[in-house]
């Protein structure tokens, strides 16, 4: 029998709403972590994983409080201890990781001020003794020259070394257990999988104890032994990781495996209805009764309790969980996407050059352009209508910029977009005419930034349909509630603002607003990655249906290649602005590939514990691109010498039409990557 | 860094320029000029045209305005009209006496506020704040000319303890000056610590829901040293520029509060010289009061972009 390190008993966490209810957070929850051991608690937003794990440290939120039940740690219960006491625990005992780095270090501390600090609270160590300890933390996590990491200031490091120095900030207290909320979320995917890498080695290295709370089964998947799956405040399901992922008995969980989309199969998956209940919401039955596939007449008024089972050493909250235990696998369907391509070419790129450096005054009286190494360069891409062809590449590869550029929020510095062969549009808005405006119509990431939050989504919907065609009273509201229907709300959704609507609700009006300008073309960035999981295959079939119906080109940006497999025809990847390979969607995912496509495809996290990351190339930022030669040369390990720095790459083309940036030939490419 | 404060210093200057352009051209278009309101009726004829002459007004509005901002930078405004004497010697102890008033209330209120912000921030929705924030709400209604006037009723006339209006002549000693000034200081410092320290408690609360003092704890900082370390200096830098404008507010004269108390400073001197139509005086007191607005909020710029190591940085990798 391990030793149990931290036990959660019957633990409750809420707070009264205005009306004077009790809203629950966390219902009734009961699980111990074990000593050495990783568990992964996942959940969607609003299922109350962060409560859990503040409250594992006896931290609860402001404006929450515990209701019932304790967090016992070395016997005594956290949640009733006096600050004093907490304070020697945390940091000390109980460390905690992070979500997001560059907001949770101090702006105006330096690094090596930040971990001393902790050091200094949490050791006995003199002050000389102390530096060695900080230049040995930031080496343990990786840091290059940790003297000089340790005298900057947080936001003179990348998202991916902020995160490390968290990581290295919380080991200086040598914790029994380690906290870790959504410690890669927002970070590019290569970096994303080098500090889960890093944390699975501090985890065998140290023996601590970790609880990894996320909502990324992909994440998950790679470090947890054990994973508590969450919804709606309560725990679902619980057991053993490989089985959960593998085998999940509770329906939610295996609702959500299916809805991931996969790298290694094109199309899209099949979506959840519905989405998590918010909290308050009063049921009798089941809190995931009405999204559920396998439910029956009894789940509707009864809640099932968590049951153990010995067997599986998995304990599952399901009254039906033996006809889900039948299922071997989960088997995962997909639709395949239709495109229905015209031959006509809607939107043509050639020569695109972007610069966000601000011209000189003497080069704009002359007009003249004075960056040579702009921030985007030569993009040549040819979009036929009808098509999806997705931008991909990490942060700072230019392709939201090649975006704004379509939209005509950011002007280009050379080159031509032509729309539809005859209408230029290298042009910003003030420039174009109502009409080039209505053809291309963006859907941004956040919803909730980019819906007016003062507006009813009547209004929202509104203003394209005043816009552009001038509509008016009865016809106006006819043609709203078409396009609700369309991105299937209700009528009733009308007068909502959009606080009162979901995440997924809100993206759905946002995709409505594009469409209510019946456009050509729509912008698309990063659409999904706001969205919970479980919604997230849902607004990509919705956005298919529609492109289906209406013939609609999509240019989409994500950072997500399983996204990207499952909705895109054509792939365009991009590195610091330039591109390396575009090609059709399934010669992209396979090899030979540019060795930037290698590393990126490499960093895919799959929610299955044996499809493990590759990690092909150190995860550098470049803060600019080189001035000669590949654009990828600086973390390239395929890198050939001298022709890779002064020379650009020519384009290789593949049989199967896939075009690859790149010096080696692509047989020797194809030979070494598939090694 | 120096490529910045220069150019700060520039723009200044050009601030300063369009504001002596814009009260220049102002007092033009008025009807009417300085001999005509000197004059009074005998405006006319032989007496005008020696007015004018004597006062240089009798060439082209350009010409007048070069050699008056040549003068100007020099620190010559000119003469006043109502006591035919220097501008600068009637300037001098005005501003001095505005600047004991001024800095008499930001040593007083600028730490009140700064401790009160502070107080009610961390005590948030507890007894300390619920009380002090109900007093300085109510501070902040009340307008300076009923606050001073109370000031005036209760403390001098019912108790008798302080002088009630200030009736000294204009270039007094600073210690003669002392006892005169305390009501209205008081009554200045009310209603700008009371806006100060609402101003720091947003912004201590502020700083107190950020992520990074949620991790200071989790890390085992104990409370004070989190406040001090972690919450103030991010807390206090925005206060920075607030702080400047109020004192710039003080500088500039707070008018009211002069007039109410009858107080020799800049503030009453620019109701006085607007009434007699001292056109000269005007004009010097708007390229003055505009110089120290400007003057201050560079200094407060430069204070910001020193304390701030993000924009120092970026600053210097521009």
């Amino acid at each position: 029998m391990t030793e149990i390190i931290q036990k959660v008993k019957n633990l409750s966490i809420g707070f009264k709403s205005k009306k004077g209810e009790e809203i629950l957070i966390l219902r009734n929850i009961s699980t111990n972590i074990k000593k050495g051991e990783t568990v992964g608690i996942v959940g969607e937003s609003g299922s109350g994983k962060s409560t859990l794990a503040l409250a594992m440290m006896g931290y609860v939120k402001h404006g929450l409080y515990t209701i019932g039940g304790e967090c016992e740690f070395n016997s005594s219960n956290l949640l009733k201890m006096k600050n004093r006491d907490l304070e020697k625990i945390r940091g000390r005992k109980i460390a905690m990781i992070p979500q997001n780095a560059g907001q949770a270090l101090t702006p105006n501390l330096k690094i090596g001020y930040q971990i001393d600090e902790a050091l200094q609270l949490h050791s006995d160590l003199n002050e000389e003794e102390r530096e060695q300890k900080i230049s040995e933390l930031l080496n343990k996590v990786r840091l290059p020259s940790p003297e000089t990491i340790a005298l900057r200031y947080p936001h003179e490091l990348s998202g991916g070394q902020q995160q490390r120095v968290a990581v290295a900030m919380a080991l200086a207290g040598t914790p029994d257990l380690l906290l870790l909320d959504e410690p890669t979320t927002g970070l590019d995917v290569t970096t994303q999988a080098h500090v889960l890498e890093l944390l699975n080695f501090i985890a065998k290295d140290t023996g601590t104890s970790m609880v990894y709370v996320s909502h990324d089964l992909g994440a998950i998947a790679q470090v947890s032994d054990r994973i508590i799956v969450m919804y709606s405040g309560e725990i679902v399901l619980e057991g053993p990781s490989r089985d959960i992922l593998k085998k999940p008995i509770h329906p939610y969980t295996y609702g959500l495996l299916k809805s991931i989309p996969k790298l290694s199969l094109a199309g899209l998956p099949q979506s959840m209805p519905g989405s998590q209940p918010q909290p308050g919401t009063m049921y009798r039955g089941c809190s995931f009764f009405d999204r559920c596939d396998f439910s029956e007449e009894k789940c509707k008024n009864n809640s099932p309790q968590l049951e153990y089972l010995e067997e599986l050493n998995t304990s599952v909250r399901c009254f039906n969980y033996k006809s889900l235990m039948n299922h071997s696998q989960v088997n995962q369907t997909v639709n395949k996407i239709k495109t229905s391509l015209e031959d006509k070419e809607i939107l043509n790129l050639s020569e695109v050059s972007i610069s966000y450096a601000k011209q000189k005054l003497l080069d704009q009286v002359l007009n003249r352009i004075s960056d040579d190494n702009p921030t985007v360069k030569d993009i040549n891409i040819n979009i036929k209508k009808g098509e999806t062809i997705a931008l991909v590449g990490e942060s700072g590869s230019g392709k939201s910029t090649i975006l704004k550029s379509i939209a005509g929020l950011l002007r280009t510095k050379g080159g031509i977009i032509k729309f539809d062969q005859n209408r230029n549009l290298s042009s910003d808005l003030k420039e174009r005419d109502p009409n080039d405006l209505r053809i291309i119509q963006l859907i941004f990431q956040n919803p909730d930034e980019s819906l007016n939050p003062n507006h009813t989504v009547e209004e929202i919907i509104a203003q394209p349909l005043k816009l552009y065609f001038g509509l008016k009273s009865e016809e106006l509201k006819k043609n709203i509630i078409d396009l609700l229907q369309k991105v299937r709300l209700g009528e009733f959704y009308m007068s909502r603002y959009p606080r009162q609507l979901s995440g997924g609700e809100k993206q759905r009006v946002a995709v409505a607003r594009a469409f209510a300008a019946k456009p050509d073309i729509i912008l698309c960035d990063e659409v999904t990655s706001a969205l919970d999981v479980s919604v997230q295959a849902a607004v990509l079939n919705l956005l298919q249906q529609l492109k289906e119906d209406f013939g609609t080109t999509y240019i989409f940006v994500s950072h997500d290649l399983a996204v990207v497999r499952a909705i895109s025809d054509r792939v365009a990847v991009l590195y610091q602005g330039r591109l390396c390979e575009v090609g059709p969607s399934k010669d992209v995912y396979q090899f030979p590939s540019h060795p930037y496509t290698e590393v990126l495809l490499g960093a895919v996290l799959e929610p299955d514990p044996d499809i493990k990351p590759k990690l092909v190339a150190e995860d550098i930022v470049e803060e600019k691109p080189p001035q000669k030669g590949c654009s990828f040369q600086g973390r390239c390990s395929r890198i050939l010498g001298d022709i890779c720095k002064s020379e650009i790459p020519p384009w290789q083309i593949t049989e199967s039409g896939n075009s690859i940036r790149c010096h080696i030939p692509l047989k020797e490419l194809q030979k070494d990557q598939i090694n | 860094m120096l490529f910045l404060i220069i150019k700060r210093i520039l723009l200044g200057l050009i601030t300063l320029f369009i504001v002596s352009l814009i009260t220049f051209v102002g007092t033009e278009i008025l009807p009417g000029d300085a001999c005509t309101t000197y004059l009074e009726r005998q405006a006319f004829g032989e007496q005008l045209e020696a007015c004018y002459r004597r006062l240089g007004l009798n060439v082209p509005a350009y010409e007048r305005y070069v050699s008056w901002a040549v003068n100007a930078i020099q620190g010559d405004f000119g003469y006043s009209l109502s006591g035919e004497m220097p501008i600068k010697e009637v300037l001098g102890p005005r501003i001095k006496n505005s600047l004991v008033l001024a800095s008499a209330a930001i040593f007083i209120g600028i730490p009140i506020a700064l401790i009160l912000g502070i107080v009610t921030a961390l005590w948030r929705d507890k007894l300390p704040d619920v009380a002090i924030s109900t007093v300085t709400i109510f501070a902040m209604t009340i307008p300076e000319f009923i606050s001073a006037t109370l000031l005036i009723l209760i403390i001098a006339i019912w108790l008798e303890w302080l002088p009630g209006i200030v009736i000294v002549p204009t270039d007094v000693s600073f210690l003669e000056l002392l006892p005169n000034i305390i009501l209205p200081v008081i009554a200045i410092a009310m209603i700008m610590t009371a806006h100060m320290a609402r101003m720091v408690r947003s912004s201590v609360i502020q700083v107190m829901a950020s992520e990074y003092v949620q991790m200071a704890i989790l890390k085992g900082v104990p409370y004070w040293k989190m406040v001090f370390k972690h919450v103030l200096p991010n807390a206090l830098l925005p206060a920075i520029n607030v702080v400047a404008l109020t004192i710039a507010w003080l500088l500039g004269g707070v008018v009211v509060t002069e007039v109410v108390f009858n107080y020799p400073g800049l503030g009453r001197l620019v109701i006085e010289s607007i009434s007699n139509r001292d056109l000269p005086t005007v004009q010097a007191l708007a390229i003055i009061l505009a110089s120290i607005y400007v003057s201050i909020n560079l200094l407060a710029d430069l204070m910001t972009l020193m304390l701030n190591p993000r924009l120092k940085t970026l600053q210097i990798r521009k």
